[in-house]
């Protein structure tokens, strides 16, 4: 894992130093409202329904079992006892006191973790593969990268009031678990035919009111002009992006509407004038960094056995757990959708739990995942048995991964000021409605994403299902969504009809699932029968 | 201009910048000022014999200034580089790595508290159109 220098320590202390003389100067009255808001965003800090919430960046999804323990102690003194993990792999406190938020960031600090950028019209934290550095599939390890991009897009001073939010994600395997073509900037780390390193861009997609899927930019850039080609892309956009419209504001919408050929030019044109001016960090710097990410002691002639006999034990196996680079290791992954539970919740000894585990078991290590569930990468075969029964015993070992009740729900109308309806409540009836793990099973992988407005942050489009929350004269309505998908084989979800009541959508996504099992050939999953069959049998049945 | 703060040595320019439009059409002018969004690199012709390019900020979340600066000083210009409109106390350090050198904020910034913002950070993460060194730079001598 990367570990702060002198010079990372030093910055990050000295944006606490720098927020809570901000802090100190709004409570004074000495900067009103207007002006504190984007200082604050800049930190993280929204003002929601009830009262602050705060997003903690956890740079690419990775945490030590120190910060992760550091995540439970804030929850535990500033908050209610609970954090909420978020589709962009980072944590969110819910109830938080203006007034605590500079002490926050310095208990942080202390653990190499801050706020920085996670949220304002910035480059934001950036995402990656909950599975790097643990994966067969992957090129390398996608991390290190993401660390040089966020030490470049860190206080970036051209690119702190751009159009619009700005994310990033990075990935280095075919297989994408961090739907990158669906961030502003997606990049591929991968090798070309010369058997060099460097990097797939994809830029434009995003979801929100108008989702897109990012069209190819650039096929290779060196590694070693990663950064400036970054800076190329970001600032065609600060140009050129649109201002007049915040919904029209994301890049997405300026490649739409330059087209993407017209914008290319734009920004090869950039990056050629770039490239004379320095930007990119000599090749040591990415080595240096590489150097952190080196791979933990695995043992090696470790036992592939693992004893199935608890039948219990052998669900969770066979549905949370996959396979690893390395012989006798495997990837498990913790749910945080426990039937009836808040998507993505986790309480102060939920996550003191989850630390000990990843110091115990995981080589020190997790993961957040977009799908709000914790990862532990590196586990030995033989020690699945005893990992599953201490998650059993905290309530952590719903074996639902990738079902129907492995639910991204954003905090919707519960929370949200922006929202139109509740999303939680929703989850929670559905996971309910279909509470048998064999009924789960049968049905498959089912990525299931609930929005509660059209800002899409629960991914509604990228589900196969999806589910809109929107508001109709005056009462909560849920519109239905088919066929998306944030993987490799990225897709938009279409809307089937007229939307329906919360207890209305909950009886749709049974018709529909029951579409699936009776149309299905062979092991499709319900994506693949959709893709097959179109909308059509699904709306007869729905609307007949 | 008794509002502006000044980072240079050379004497004040006193010739009063003209618009994008008049600069064009006027060959001698010596000060121009570029409106948010105004392409920076028309000026890229003119810049030896300009003494004062102003960039207005209508609004501070408007950060197209921030690209026309730097695209100015990567181009080779020495000539002041002045931020005006509304610029404020939390945007100095930024602006003054995209090659701003001087600030004429519309309501007044308190000077010591511009020293202090502007002196916060010690260090910095990447290459902007200032002179300073960059961490990775620092890390590897
Ligand atoms: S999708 Fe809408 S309701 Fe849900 S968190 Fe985002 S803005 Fe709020």
């Amino acid at each position: 894992m990367y570990k702060y220098d002198s010079f990372d320590q030093q910055m990050v202390d000295t944006r606490v130093e720098e927020f809570r003389d901000q802090v100190e100067r709004r409570l004074a009255g000495k900067i009103t409202e207007d002006q504190f808001k984007p200082l604050r965003l800049k930190n993280g800090l929204y003002l929601q329904l009830h009262a602050y919430m705060l997003r903690v960046a956890v740079p690419y999804g990775t945490l030590n079992s120190e910060q992760m323990r550091m995540l439970a102690h804030i929850a535990r003194k500033y908050d209610r006892g609970y954090g909420h993990f978020t589709t962009r792999q980072n944590i969110q406190y819910n109830w938080i006191k203006l007034e605590d938020a500079p002490d926050i960031l310095a208990d942080l600090a202390t653990v190499e973790m801050h706020a920085i950028q996670t949220s304002g019209n910035c480059i934001r934290n950036i995402s990656s593969d909950q599975y790097a550095g643990a994966a067969a599939d992957e090129v390398a390890d996608p991390r290190p990268y993401a660390e040089l991009l966020r030490q470049w897009s860190s206080f970036h001073p051209e690119f702190n009031y751009l159009p619009r939010k700005f994310k990033f994600a990075v990935i280095a395997a075919d297989e994408d678990r961090a739907a990158m073509r669906l961030h502003d900037i997606g990049i591929q780390i991968v090798r070309n035919d010369a058997g060099e390193i460097g990097a797939r861009y994809y830029a434009g997609g995003g979801m929100g009111r108008t989702p897109m899927i990012a069209p190819l930019i650039r096929e290779f850039v060196p590694i070693g002009e990663l950064v400036s080609y970054a800076e190329a892309i970001l600032r065609v956009y600060n140009r050129y992006g649109r201002r007049d419209n915040k919904y029209k504001a994301r890049i997405k919408i300026l490649v739409h509407e330059m087209g993407a050929e017209k914008f290319i030019e734009e920004v090869e044109a950039e990056f050629v004038h770039l490239q004379g001016q320095n930007i990119d960090a000599p090749a040591a710097e990415l080595e240096r960094i590489i150097a952190h990410f080196e791979e933990p002691a695995f043992e090696s002639g470790l036992s592939e056995d693992i004893d199935r006999t608890d039948p219990d034990f052998a669900v969770w196996l066979d549905q949370n757990v996959d396979a690893h680079k390395r012989p006798g290791y495997a990837i498990a992954t913790i749910s945080l959708k426990p039937a009836g539970g808040i998507p993505g919740d986790a309480s102060s000894a939920q996550m003191d739990l989850m630390a000990d585990l990843a110091e115990q078991f995981s080589f020190d290590e997790c993961r957040v995942t977009h799908s709000q569930n914790i990862v532990l990468p590196h586990v030995r075969k033989a020690d699945l048995y005893a990992l599953w029964q201490k998650l059993d015993e905290a309530g952590l070992a719903s074996p639902n991964l990738d079902l129907i009740s492995d639910i991204i729900a954003c905090p919707g109308l519960d929370y949200c000021s922006l929202a139109n309806a509740r999303s939680i409540p929703v989850a929670q009836k559905i996971a309910k409605r279909f509470a048998d793990i064999d009924r789960q099973k049968e049905l498959g992988e089912l990525k299931l994403k609930i929005s509660g407005c059209i800002n899409a942050c629960g991914h509604h489009h990228a589900g196969h299902i999806g589910i809109l929350g929107v508001d109709r004269k005056g009462t909560e309505n849920y519109q239905l969504l088919l066929g998306g998908s944030g993987a490799e084989d990225v897709s938009l979800a279409k809307i089937t009809g007229p939307g329906f009541d919360e207890d209305g959508i909950v009886d749709a996504i049974e018709t529909v699932t029951d579409v699936y099992v009776a149309q299905r050939e062979d092991d499709e999953r319900f994506v693949d029968t959709y893709r097959r069959l179109g909308m059509a049998p699904f709306k007869e049945a729905l609307y007949g | 201009m008794d509002n502006v703060l000044r980072f240079r040595d050379d004497e004040v320019h006193e010739e009063p910048a003209v618009t994008l439009d008049s600069f064009f059409g006027q060959s001698n002018a010596t000060a121009v000022r570029l409106e948010d969004g105004e392409d920076a690199r028309q000026l890229i012709p003119y810049l030896d014999r300009l003494a004062l390019i102003e960039i207005g900020f209508s609004n501070f979340g408007d950060g197209r200034g921030y690209s026309a600066a730097r695209i100015l000083r990567e181009h080779g210009y020495t000539g002041e580089l002045r931020a005006q409109g509304d610029v404020l106390v939390d945007q100095l350090a930024f602006m003054q790595r995209c090659g701003f050198d001087s600030f004429a904020p519309e309501k007044p910034i308190d000077a010591a508290d511009a020293q202090t913002a502007l002196s916060r950070w010690d260090n910095v993460y990447q290459k902007a159109a200032d002179d300073r060194t960059p961490i990775w730079s620092k890390r590897h001598g």
